[in-house]
């Protein structure tokens, strides 16, 4: 027969091809079919920021803290453990909060007063610069500077960089020290890092940050930057802001009504 | 030649210790058979998130998928390959029909000898307490 030898390779060919390619296909076609989508009544923004009108903000309230605390599970360590202590969100004195001291001359009224300080979720992170494991990013279509938990191998790099001091790493097993645990938002590990998530957890749902929800005087408001009739623009329309060291070039995106 | 002397007693008997110690495993297991894993299945639910197949070779990979995207990318919901949708959370999805860690991920993963740290912190009790 001519040509048989050609052809018994050309279909020996074929043959070994759809042998190797068989079980590719099969587990292609085996693996599941991955669609992921958002709920339907999640905040979308591009810019996400946060004004604290510290005029209307109580000296003696703690609302703000305890909600953030209790919703996303943060330890209350015992006063000898306080150099240890994880923060979110918590008080500052003035001179504290802004070293470089932006009011020479301080009203009374604002000595001695707690300001909400939290992660300021910067336009150019050095937190993020620093992290070896990208455990800690921008995520780029709302600008919240976000942990991934579980890559972060607790280095502490990002806690040198951040000059805010908002993060905080886990010393001890934070089960320890939760009077109550929170099971829609999970605990942390001993040896990672932690700090404010702008509750992308609860813009997810729909919902507003925990702190501006437990603020009975409205002193915290959330908004997209980018959006001129954004609840945050409306104030930076009408009130001079001040941020916290704005020198450093890290663009926070937290700004204080004094 | 000469021959080279050598103890065949003491040589020989040291080869027959190390062949017991290096077979000791054997030995001390013989006749045992490591019990079977029998994780408990939900009774009210017939279908996981994908086939039962899919889920017993692949779980860790969907697990793994469901990180990234809720942590990283911000979706919260998945849909499988029949179109059901579900939200992406160990305490909320998977618990739903596995309730006791005990009875299903831990027997499987005893037996395997894999010990993921999920539940380090993620709880395993709804609500809260």
């Amino acid at each position: 027969m001519e040509g048989s030898r050609r052809d018994f390779l050309k279909l020996a060919g074929l043959s070994a091809l759809g042998l190797g390619a068989a079980p590719v296909l099969a587990s292609a076609s085996k693996a599941a079919a991955q669609t992921f989508g958002d709920d339907a009544k999640a905040l979308k923004g591009t810019h996400w920021a946060m004004v604290v009108d510290v005029s209307k903000c109580q000296d003696d309230c703690q609302d703000c803290i305890a909600a953030c605390h209790e919703g996303h599970n943060v330890p209350t360590l015992p006063p000898e453990k306080k150099r240890n202590e994880i923060k979110w969100i918590w008080h500052e004195e003035f001179e504290n909060a802004f070293p470089e001291q932006p009011i020479a001359y301080l009203p009374e009224k604002l000595k001695g007063k707690p300001f909400e300080v939290l992660c300021n979720h910067c336009d150019n992170p050095p937190c993020v610069r620093v992290c070896p494991t990208k455990a800690t990013f921008k995520r780029e279509e709302d600008g919240i500077v976000l942990m991934d938990f579980h890559r972060c191998i607790g280095c502490r790099f990002c806690m040198a960089a951040c000059p805010y001091g908002s993060r905080s790493f886990n010393w001890f097993d934070p089960r320890l020290y939760l009077a109550k645990t929170n099971s829609a938002f999970p605990t942390r590990a001993k040896g990672v890092v932690e700090k404010c998530n702008f509750c992308s957890e609860q813009l997810a749902i729909g919902n507003l940050p925990l702190c501006v929800r437990a603020c009975k005087n409205e002193a915290l408001v959330f908004g997209d930057l980018n959006d001129p009739n954004s609840a945050v623009r409306k104030i930076l329309r009408e009130r001079a802001t001040i941020r916290r060291k704005p020198e450093l070039g890290t663009g926070p995106n937290v700004f204080y009504v004094i | 030649m000469r021959m080279v002397p050598y103890d065949k007693e003491k040589i020989g008997a040291g080869l027959l210790i190390f062949f017991v110690i290096f077979t000791l495993p054997f030995w001390y297991n013989r006749g045992r058979a490591v019990a079977p894993a029998n994780p408990v299945l939900p009774t009210d639910y017939k279908t996981c998130v994908e086939s039962t197949d899919y889920m017993k070779t692949s779980h860790m990979q969907l697990l793994n998928t469901w990180r990234t995207e809720v942590v990283r990318y911000g979706p919260r919901y998945y849909t499988n390959s029949q179109g059901q949708r579900y939200k992406m959370s160990l305490t909320d999805t998977c618990l739903d029909c596995h309730p006791k860690k005990a009875d299903f991920c831990d027997r499987c993963h005893n037996y395997a000898a894999v010990f993921p740290y999920c539940w380090d912190c993620h709880l395993t009790e709804k609500g809260t307490r």
